[in-house]
């Protein structure tokens, strides 16, 4: 090989090294977001070689069947407490960054969720959540709060809200390991100077932590907005939907509709919808951070 | 330096601290002492178990979920995935990150707007496509999902190798290498970090993965762990405590990796997520 010239040879490496991986990419990522485009406009089945061409007609029966587009309803919940499990994220990595006694373990601790089996941590959730065998019910009977016994996945008004928590309790500690990392990249100095400047805790955390954490907050916050718009595991596997269709997700649906009712055309127009949906999201976080960076 | 006083903040710190670990080990504590109850114990769901030595539950689940095949199962795709993922992934870090070519912005471009794109929303597509090549209902179709549909491995390398610096490509082509022994011999290997990173976070990654397994491998030996749990409740009324177990059995693996490695997971984590 010492005998071909490096140019030759780059030449060699750039074929043989992409070869691979570009088809790769074009095979499972890029055709099939252009077919999926294709398929958005016409009846196909999944099966049958021959579709008929529908122009928007799927598209129009997303936004005008409340029972397509308005299961978004369900997902505001997983955006609330998305919300919230960051603010107690900023929290927890606020504490977990001051000078205190088992730092390392409270917070090998918190993030141990996020490292279980996704499915396993459903099934510890169902029992736990259980109406009659479940144990927060029979926590809250413990501590004389009977009154507040729910069937947690059974009530159509609060099941959207158990799921979602089930995630908080999965995802919190890894939003507070991010929060802490960006922390801790806070120079030290900064603080030293506050205080000498005579800035109380609170003082210092409002007007310089929270500040210094803009970006990766707003970061955090679309990552919580793109995954409240793609739920799907928890619904999945714990109530498929239910009750009465009260949790359904729009890519519950979507799959549904492909690969339980084969109905591929509309199933295509709702993945392009939601793929439109999550472009917008990533769009408009890009716009927002870099127009901040700009300043 | 300030008098010295009682401070109350540290306190009310553990108490949220408290608190918080508190909610995070109250679901796996029931289940951790369900998983050892016989099913006519009855009691509380938070008593202990009348003895921590019956393990008929997981004697029980570990047959009837068969979690002997799906171990083994998801280890093959972990393993097989993985290698793919290195091989792959430095060798398209290397064309990239090294090599000035034309057209290089386009291809860099096509594999970032990639990570755009949910991998579950094309799935209605991406499942025929796989059907066609007869992947269906074998270990492939997860194995080349998991190399060739997440380009995350692409961009940790990336980053990785602008660090190395390029004065030993450039004394080792003084030597007479050939760029291809250059890949091999320096860059893969400096590249060691970064690779540990990939295999944390892809292992975690692929573990936990429900819905490929699930829809590209319904046939009964092709369990792998996600499904053997979805299977085995579903066919089985409510028995909690074999249930109990089998989510036990399942976490186990990677908690104790986690408690392990927590050094490569934290940082893994953070820099995939710094990155932006």
């Amino acid at each position: 090989m010492g005998s071909i010239s490096y140019n030759a040879q780059r030449k060699l490496i750039l074929i043989g090294f992409l070869a691979i991986p570009l088809l790769l990419l074009g095979l499972l990522t890029y055709y099939p977001a252009v077919k999926l485009v294709y398929l958005s406009f016409t009846d196909w089945d999944g099966i049958s070689s021959e579709s008929m061409w529908l122009g928007f007609e799927n598209y129009k029966e997303i936004f005008t069947n409340p029972d397509l587009f308005g299961v978004f309803l369900h997902q505001i919940p997983y955006a609330l407490i998305g919300i919230i499990q960051n603010i107690v994220a900023i929290l927890f990595a606020v504490i977990l960054n001051s000078r205190l006694k088992g730092r390392n373990f409270f917070r090998v601790l918190l993030f141990l969720p996020f490292i279980m089996n996704a499915v396993a941590v459903a099934f510890m959730f169902q029992y736990v959540l259980d109406t009659t065998n479940g144990s927060l019910n029979g926590l809250l009977g413990a501590l004389g709060l009977s009154s507040l016994q729910q069937s947690w996945l059974g009530n159509a008004s609060l099941v959207n809200y158990s799921l979602a928590s089930i995630g908080f309790w999965r995802f919190m500690g890894y939003n507070m390991v991010i929060y802490l990392a960006a922390l801790q990249a806070i120079p030290g100095d900064m603080y030293e100077a506050a205080r000498i400047d005579g800035a109380g805790r609170f003082q210092t955390l409002w007007y310089m932590t929270l500040p210094n954490l803009t970006k990766i907050i707003q970061l955090n916050m679309f990552l919580t907005i793109s995954g409240a718009l793609a739920v799907f595991d928890l619904p999945f596997v714990l109530t498929k939907g239910g009750p009465a269709g009260a949790s359904e997700t729009f890519l519950l649906k979507t799959i549904e509709t492909a690969f339980q009712f084969n109905n591929f055309g509309l199933a295509s127009a709702m993945s392009v919808v939601l793929l439109l949906l999550t472009i917008v999201v990533l769009g408009i976080q890009n716009a927002v951070i870099n127009r901040r960076g700009g300043e | 330096m300030t008098t010295r006083r009682f401070d109350f903040v540290q306190p009310i710190k553990y108490v949220f601290l408290l608190i918080g670990a508190f909610v995070v080990l109250f679901p796996p504590y029931v289940v951790l002492v369900n998983a050892f109850k016989r099913e006519d114990e009855g009691g509380s769901p938070f008593a202990l178990p009348a003895s921590f030595l019956n393990m008929d539950n997981f004697k029980t689940v570990f047959e009837r979920a068969d979690l002997g095949h799906a171990f083994l199962n998801t280890l093959v795709i972990i393993v097989a995935s993985l290698i793919g993922n290195i091989i792959l992934g430095t060798m398209v870090a290397f064309a990239l990150g090294r090599i000035e070519f034309r057209g290089k912005g386009i291809i860099l471009g096509a594999f970032l707007f990639a990570t755009l794109i949910p991998t579950i929303t094309t799935q209605v597509v991406v499942f025929s496509l796989l059907q066609d090549l007869g992947l269906y209902n074998t270990l492939g179709a997860p194995i080349m999902l998991f190399i060739g549909a997440d380009v995350v491995q692409i961009y940790i390398y990336l980053q990785f190798i602008k660090n190395i610096p390029e004065e030993l490509d450039e004394s080792a082509m003084m030597d007479g290498a050939s760029l291809f022994r250059i890949y091999r011999t320096v860059i893969f290997p400096l590249l060691g970090p970064a690779t540990a990173t990939l295999v944390i976070l892809k292992t975690i990654n692929i573990y936990n993965e429900l819905y490929i397994p699930f829809l590209y491998m319904p046939k009964t030996e092709l369990v792998v762990v996600s499904t053997s749990i979805m299977r085995f409740a579903g066919n089985n009324q409510a028995q909690w405590g074999n249930i109990c177990a089998a989510i036990l059995l399942i976490m186990i693996p990677t908690v104790v990796m986690y408690l392990f490695l927590q050094k490569y997971i934290f940082s893994g984590v953070t820099s995939g997520a710094v990155k932006g």
